[in-house]
């Protein structure tokens, strides 16, 4: 559980565009470390690039290596569904499976690849997920009832409950609160906060003051400009990062100034 | 007095265009109820003689329930054989170019199974009769000697080839593109972040496919066959040309067996008084049919609504 995440040198590429330049930086295991930066500057396809989603969208490939407790991501014979289960997804809008109840939402990744799990077990592992999805007490009597059919943030915390359900390594989050209300967003820091305990996440999120909220370390994403290659310009500790940067161009976003 | 500033203006400008499309789409909406209806009163009126007359004067001298229902059976089971055919290859050829094929070959594709829809129905009951018949009997003759003692492939086989499985097979080619036409449109709108979610999970492409493709285009695969069956169930020219007709028997593999439309299409350039009639009411039978298949269809997806996302 919670293993380290080490880039070297990563480029990154839609087809010929190359969108990110250079990447290199140490995830710490059980710590919470995040994105930030303007809009359009790769953190999001950076992020992407950590379970290989990226690869989802035709042309998206990469240069450079990614090393989970050192094996490369992108090594030869590496299958990206194994990397996938290892590295889990949290995405921008909450997105249960509409036409699964909230328990199967649960169980979806845990069935996957022909793998069986028995009736008691099942219903182990869902109070687990949705316990530590702080989520138990609002759903446990409908846990058959379509995922849809809950609020948001509801739904957000579901899909970290399906996510923590197949016990990754490590817990990407992109924009995980963008879609949702303020209430919703404290309880989804809150559940970062203890999901530190026993995974390492990463969260990508335009809020700066939840980068300081939840995160111990910062990384600080710019561009130069359009049609330019995002590029990681700072990396520090998050009070750092926010008090005393060492890149103008950090202090300028950070306070506001631009971005 | 103080007049309500809200009140004025937006009554007048702007108010025809939203009057004017709601009209137009009751009106629609009423004249597709009213064929409908016209139709069924249509065959009713004209198909009442049948039920009317000495049971001795209909064709084969024993009722109209006797005469209709090997027909009736036999349109069934055209039909089935058809969608048994063309669901799970239509499906496949539409998850192909939806999610499988890369891009050069999915549009061209695509469009060649388009075009299989704007072949005219004798331009395949020719191809069937003429090509497909003969391709099939030694075919025929292997299923009578080995598989004979299932009734379906009772011997001995037609050596025309003209049979009800021949007739079943060439519907399933004409049904064949609007189930691939409307599911792949469906399979296409599914819906990205579903499929991330599959993926991220750690889901292999069919995985992805049975987790969030399937399960979201469901409704649609369930309408795409219903339209399929339609015109299976309706279809004349094709099975007139490729069907040796007769009596209703078991066999797939020997001549015999009729259907609903072709029987129609055969007789009724010649008939007349009471035969017209019957001929009228085997279609009226055939619109029930039609109509008991589409609302269990209806039932089907309405039973799943609450999980179909729409909430």
């Amino acid at each position: 559980m919670a293993k380290r995440i080490d880039v070297n040198d990563l480029n990154v590429y839609y087809s010929k565009f190359r969108a990110v330049e250079g990447v290199s930086i140490n995830i710490e295991p059980k710590s919470v470390t995040a994105f930030i930066g303007p809009s359009g500057c790769g953190k999001s396809t950076f992020l992407r690039t950590l379970n290989r989603m990226h690869e989802v969208i035709p042309g998206g490939r990469v240069e450079g290596e990614v090393l989970l407790d050192g094996d490369n991501l992108y090594g030869p014979g590496v299958d990206p569904v194994t990397v996938r289960s290892q590295i889990g997804m949290v995405f921008q809008r909450p997105n249960p499976f509409p036409t699964m109840s909230i328990k199967d939402n649960v169980l979806a990744g845990v069935k996957l690849n022909g793998k069986k799990i028995s009736k008691s077990d099942a219903d182990a592992l869902v109070e687990k997920s949705l316990r530590g999805a702080n989520l138990w007490n609002e759903v446990k009597d409908r846990l058959d009832k379509p995922g849809s059919g809950l609020s948001g943030g509801q739904q957000q915390r579901l899909c970290i409950a399906r996510t923590i359900a197949v016990k990754p390594d490590v817990i990407l989050m992109d924009e995980p609160c963008s879609a949702l209300d303020p209430i919703s967003t404290l309880a989804i820091e809150d559940l970062i906060n203890e999901l530190k305990n026993d995974y390492t996440v990463v969260i990508v999120t335009h809020n700066m003051q939840q980068a300081a909220r939840v995160s111990d370390r910062t990384a600080f994403f710019n561009i130069a400009g359009t049609g330019k290659p995002g590029k990681l310009i700072e990396f520090n500790d998050t009070a750092t990062i926010f008090s005393n940067p060492e890149q103008k161009a950090t202090e300028d976003y950070v306070s506001g100034r631009f971005g | 007095m103080t007049t309500n500033a809200l009140t004025s203006k937006s009554s007048t400008s702007g108010r025809a265009g939203d009057k004017i499309f709601s009209g137009a789409a009751l009106g629609a909406g009423v004249l597709i109820l009213i064929t409908l209806f016209a139709v069924a009163v249509f065959l009713l009126i004209q198909a009442l003689p049948t039920f009317m007359a000495d049971p001795a004067d209909i064709s084969g001298g024993a009722g109209f329930l006797s005469y209709i229902w090997p027909i009736v059976v036999g349109t069934v089971i055209a039909a089935a054989i058809a969608l048994l055919i063309a669901t799970p290859v239509g499906l496949g050829v539409a998850l192909f170019i939806s999610h499988f094929a890369p891009r050069r070959i999915a549009g061209p594709l695509g469009y060649v199974i388009d075009l299989l829809a704007a072949i005219p129905s004798v331009i395949y009951g020719a191809w069937g009769y003429m090509v497909l018949a003969p391709a099939l009997v030694p075919g025929y003759d292997w299923l009578a000697r080995n598989l004979g003692f299932i009734p379906i492939f009772e011997g001995p086989a037609s050596q025309t080839g003209k049979t009800m499985l021949t007739a079943g097979i060439v519907l399933a080619v004409m049904v064949l593109p609007i189930i691939t036409s409307l599911s792949r449109e469906i399979f296409l709108q599914t819906p990205k972040l579903h499929e991330e979610a599959a993926l991220a999970l750690g889901a292999t492409r069919w995985e992805m496919i049975t987790t969030a493709v399937l399960p979201f285009a469901r409704p649609g695969i369930i309408s795409a066959t219903m339209l399929g069956l339609g015109r299976a169930l309706g279809e004349t020219m094709a099975v007139a040309l490729v069907l040796s007709t007769g009596n209703l028997i078991p066999s797939l593999i020997k001549s015999g067996n009729q259907t609903i439309a072709a029987e129609i299409a055969l007789n009724f350039p010649e008939a007349f008084g009471l035969r017209l009639a019957e001929l009228i009411a085997a279609g009226l039978v055939l619109f029930l049919i039609t109509l008991v298949v589409n609302m269990i269809a209806r039932a089907i997806i309405a039973r799943h609504k609450e999980f179909s996302g729409a909430n």
